[in-house]
């Protein structure tokens, strides 16, 4: 994973509530074997309607998307995440998240960031002209008209983000605990290593 | 005396193999399952950093999601090819990469294949208070035999196919409990999507929810899993049902479920694991069985929930502004006019199957329905699909395959079907559907398709009367 401590740049203002994993990434795009080339199918159903955010020429390119309550519910695909990193999103805003989309964004190094609802709608207003700060170090979003929106991140999410940490790498580290833990397993519950049986 | 402990609390614990200091957690993975969309980029994670599978031993791969649900071999027992190129190398690359890393790999022309929330259960893989995971959000499923059971992503695939564990941080608790009897035609489908009406699409997000109560006690194992399933459709990261002796006797004698002293340890263990006396949830619903009625959705989130006997709703009248927003979106796209009684909708096609409503029970409230009685005309495309093939032997020896195809439909292959529209089994643009699945979002079932999700009755007395329906005015 890449390092990321602050995004900035404009802002696709969606605002929509509620943005399953079927609108971020269709199913039939869900057959590849790889996770690049994905951006092309990215919101697919909402680009197909003229005048949509993603294809207004005043955001193209913009690394941040600002949206309502539920972003990402529905699916554990991952290509969800890819395939908004695809098409060069860095950053979502809103008011929540489902669960298993921000585990996943996390994984890839996008900032599922939670602001209030108030918070939302102001951004979904400076967005319309200006570009917002995202500063991931204070745990601050900001935008040129001073304000200043402080958010929530899990310590250890925090520090992986910023130091682009290999999970796995590090969770190897304790290969000798889960060892020791396998091996407390198999003498109090032999029926949970099914080969054994 | 320790303090009192939710179940869920007592699997967390029971996980721990290390803490951190800021709280986050190593928690060990009991049972993983393996299917053909979310694995092949983390076995090639693995190829590509040089590292191997830990557990093989505690890792099951089956294909489900993409494979088509017509016949899989010819009339000379040879596989019958699968037309997409690109479905064909997604099934090829699991097919390569089970054996390559060890792991146990069930092929599409086994009798044990079906879709991983039913192979699991049925297998005797996934057990009572362990850890399951799965890189489909509707590994929730397996929570119906007090399993803590959660989707995740690739990565995460990745990361427990390395190291049998997950970096994780305990959510909250939440217990919904429904109170009361179920009355006729109301099904556990009904219940879950009446839960789902209430507590709103992310009214579960962050927690996760025990299922409790004298309704949740009285449901069959095929019951409580459609009810785990679908906590996911409320947000939550998980659903549990207490294991009990229903839970044991659904167990007993499965091919990867424990055997001789070791059976009786486990039911021993697995009974320490219910909700202490005092112990308390973050949070706390109460549903009355008494206002469960057989259900349907309307919209294009799972929230969208309304008893047949409903109208289509008006999205003036919700309070709340992006609601209402949402909902006239919803409509828009469903060509559904407010005030419309629910069972004035016709539909042109019916889905039975999915990892919500495709086991044996299921089949057999949607046979029950249908015996004798024959699919409407409008109804151009209707599919019973069994959630694996030993359902579908099962349900072949009840004669349950004679009625659906007397009444017209059709019987077919196991897999997750018209649930997700990957596979062939697609609803038409603009078409609706009745379907026994779980997600009634935009372009789920196809693009365009139109979805109403049910419960399997429901689904059966819709296929009779060519629009939705209310089972109980189809009941003896």
């Amino acid at each position: 994973m890449q390092p990321i401590s602050t995004v900035k740049g404009k802002a696709y203002p969606l605002g929509l509530k509620n943005v399953d994993t079927d609108i971020i990434i269709p199913a039939a795009w869900l057959k590849t074997i790889s996770r690049s080339g994905l951006g092309k199918g990215a919101f697919q159903t909402l680009r197909s309607v003229p005048g949509n955010v993603f294809d207004d020429p005043a955001y193209a390119g913009a690394p941040i998307l600002i949206a309502g309550d539920n972003f990402g519910c529905g699916s554990s695909r991952e290509h969800a995440a890819w395939a908004m990193a695809d098409l060069g999103i860095s950053a979502v805003i809103a008011p929540s998240f489902s669960d298993i989309f921000s585990g996943n964004a996390f994984k890839n190094g996008l900032l599922a960031i939670v602001l209030p609802q108030e918070a939302i709608d102001r951004l979904m207003e400076v967005a319309k002209t200006d570009e917002i700060h995202i500063d991931l170090e204070t745990q601050t979003v900001t935008t040129p008209f001073q304000d200043r929106f402080p958010f929530e991140i899990d310590p250890f999410r925090k520090h992986c983000l910023i130091n682009g940490v290999d999970e796995i790498g590090l969770t190897l580290k304790s290969s000798d605990a889960i060892s020791a833990y396998e091996n407390k397993l198999s003498a109090s519950q032999p029926w949970l290593s099914p080969n054994q049986a | 005396m320790s303090a009192p402990q939710t179940l869920y609390e007592k699997i967390w614990n029971a996980h721990v193999v290390e803490q951190r200091d800021d709280g986050t957690c190593l928690i060990f993975i009991d049972r993983h399952l393996v299917h053909e969309v979310t694995s092949p980029q983390a076995f090639e994670g693995l190829r590509v950093a040089g590292r191997r599978v830990r557990r093989p031993d505690l890792t099951l791969a089956v294909p489900d999601h993409n494979l088509p649900t017509t016949a899989r071999l010819d009339g000379n027992g040879n596989n019958i090819p699968i037309a997409d190129p690109e479905s064909a190398q997604q099934l090829e690359a699991l097919e390569r990469n089970a054996p390559e890393f060890g792991i146990t790999y069930i092929d599409a022309t086994d009798v044990k294949q079906g879709i991983v929330h039913v192979v699991g259960p049925e297998q005797g893989f996934s057990l009572p208070g362990t850890t399951i995971v799965c890189g489909d959000s509707h590994t929730a499923c397996h929570g119906g035999l007090g399993a803590l059971a959660f989707g995740i992503g690739t990565s995460e695939v990745e990361h427990v196919l390395a190291t049998q564990t997950l970096q994780l941080s305990q959510s909250k608790s939440m217990e919904v409990r429904v109170e009361g009897e179920l009355a006729p035609g109301v099904s556990a489908k009904d219940v879950v999507l009446h839960i789902t009406g209430v507590l709103g699409a992310s009214g579960g997000t962050g927690h996760v929810i025990e299922y409790t109560g004298s309704v949740i006690r009285a449901l069959s194992i095929e019951g409580r899993l459609t009810i785990s399933n679908m906590a996911i459709e409320h947000g939550a990261r998980a659903g549990l049902v207490a294991p009990d002796d229903v839970t044991y006797a659904y167990l007993k004698g499965r091919p990867m479920a424990p055997k001789g002293d070791d059976w009786d340890a486990a039911v021993a263990y697995w009974r320490s694991l219910a909700t202490d006396a005092g112990a308390t949830y973050d949070k706390v619903v109460t549903i009355n069985a008494a206002d469960i009625a057989p259900s349907v959705t309307w919209g294009t989130s799972p929230e969208d929930v309304l008893p047949i006997t409903g109208v289509v709703p008006d999205p003036s009248t919700f309070a709340d502004p992006s609601k209402q927003a949402a909902a006239k979106k919803s409509l828009e796209y469903m060509g559904l006019i407010p005030g419309t009684p629910m069972t004035d909708i016709s539909v042109e096609n019916i889905f039975i199957g999915s990892c919500t409503n495709s086991r044996i029970e299921d089949l057999r409230a949607a046979a029950a329905v249908l015996k004798g009685r024959k699919k409407a005309d409008n109804v151009k495309w209707a599919i019973v699909v069994p959630g694996s093939g030993l359902v579908k032997q099962m349900a072949e020896a009840e004669g349950l395959d004679r009625i659906f195809l007397d009444a017209g439909l059709e019987w077919r292959e196991p897999g997750c079907s018209a649930c997700l529209g990957m596979n062939p089994d697609k609803v038409p643009a603009g078409e609706r559907c009745a379907s026994t699945s779980n997600r009634n979002f935009v372009g789920r079932q196809g693009p365009g398709a139109r979805t109403h999700l049910v419960s399997p009755a429901m689904a059966a007395a819709a296929a009779v009367t060519g629009k939705l329906t209310d089972v109980r005015a189809l009941m003896d």
